[in-house]
């Protein structure tokens, strides 16, 4: 990418992000004003869906049948999952998981 | 400008200064949590290979940590603005359920109230939506800075993230999995608010498909426009195993 469609797809993300966030209080001005009853559907089970899209986005560069075939990135999910599961703590989750990942990379793989 | 015409007494200070003093203890939990993920993300930006300030502009212009995250990767690929904008539309949707539960609260601060929707994270949110200003204490000022407050751990956060990963003595590599593990976290947290797990699933099929068919340079488009294809058809099964229909 060049330099100016680097800031173009920045303008892009920002436009729809400001779109999602002045939209409602252009087109509402009171509570008791909802949106259509597919819109507050789709709030309610498109995170879910997005957060797993998003997975798959972060690992599509990983490749099963050749170089270290996933195993850190599989090993590293799992040990994300295991230490949210047992302490809950997002941000130690995260550190957990990115650390496991990091020591399997550069000192096992 | 009623602060003009009032008679302050030095005791008491400014109005802004107040709301900022009663602002601040607030917003102590959002310095902890972007601190630490503000840092991981400036240095995975850098480990990338973009710019040092480029974590900074994202936070300043999009300020949505997981759009930045996307966003950055996205910058290293082939130019495609129309799945950037899409992409980015999804991620932020929850934002219009935000706006909807504040339209009355962010109304009627003139230039607060556009920096307040411009400037709307999930934790300002949480913050926002339910704090009450002690006494004497303007509540436009005071969910105001807030706002700035978290904002401004956000782009220091990233840009020490980024100027650490120039001169950390050790390598980088892997620091690219904070991304994933992020997610990872917010899927199993939204996983078990959940009452069905249907569009969870959805999320993770409907990619996994679409990048075996029609590899990782353009997967992200299919991938969007299955899912919602797939949840609008899906709707009644899915509204009825979260209790939401009757029988």
């Amino acid at each position: 990418m060049t330099a100016v469609q680097m800031g173009l797809t920045i303008a892009v993300c920002t436009a729809a992000t400001m779109l999602t966030r002045f939209l409602p209080f252009l087109i509402f001005s009171s509570k008791e004003q909802q949106p259509p009853e597919v819109v507050r559907y789709l709030g309610r089970v498109l995170p879910a869906a997005i957060f797993g899209m998003l997975i798959v986005y972060c690992l599509k560069g990983v490749t099963p049948f050749s170089g270290s075939h996933g195993i850190p990135e599989a090993l590293a999910l799992l040990a994300t999952i295991a230490l949210h599961k047992w302490k809950h703590q997002t941000l130690l989750s995260v550190a957990g998981g990115t650390l496991c990942y990091v020591l399997l990379v550069q000192l096992v793989f | 400008m009623q602060h003009l015409s009032r008679t302050v007494s030095p005791a008491l200070p400014h109005p802004c200064l107040r709301a900022l003093r009663a602002a601040f203890p607030q917003t102590i939990p959002v310095l902890a949590g972007y601190f630490v993920l503000g840092l991981g993300y400036g240095i995975y930006v850098q480990s990338l290979g973009l710019p040092v300030w480029m974590p900074m502009l994202m936070g300043t212009v999009v300020y949505g940590g997981s759009l930045e995250f996307v966003l950055a990767s996205l910058l290293l690929g082939a130019f495609s603005p129309l799945s950037a904008f899409l992409m980015a539309l999804m991620i932020q949707a929850r934002h219009l359920f935000y706006g909807l539960a504040m339209l009355e609260r962010y109304k009627g601060y003139g230039w607060r109230s556009f920096y307040m929707i411009f400037a709307m994270s999930d934790e300002t949110f949480s913050i926002t939506c339910s704090a009450v200003p002690p006494e004497g204490v303007d509540k436009g000022w005071f969910m105001f800075f807030i706002t700035l407050l978290d904002q401004l751990y956000w782009v220091g956060s990233a840009g020490l993230g980024a100027a650490l990963g120039t001169v950390l003595p050790f390598s980088t590599e892997g620091v690219d999995f904070v991304m994933t593990a992020m997610f990872t976290v917010i899927f199993l947290n939204q996983w078990e608010k959940d009452q069905q797990h249907g569009s969870a699933l959805i999320g993770l099929a409907v990619p996994l498909v679409c990048l075996a068919v029609f590899g990782s340079g353009s997967f992200l488009l299919p991938s969007m426009g299955g899912i919602l294809v797939l949840l609008l058809a899906l709707r009644r099964p899915m509204e009825k195993a979260a209790g939401e229909v009757e029988e």
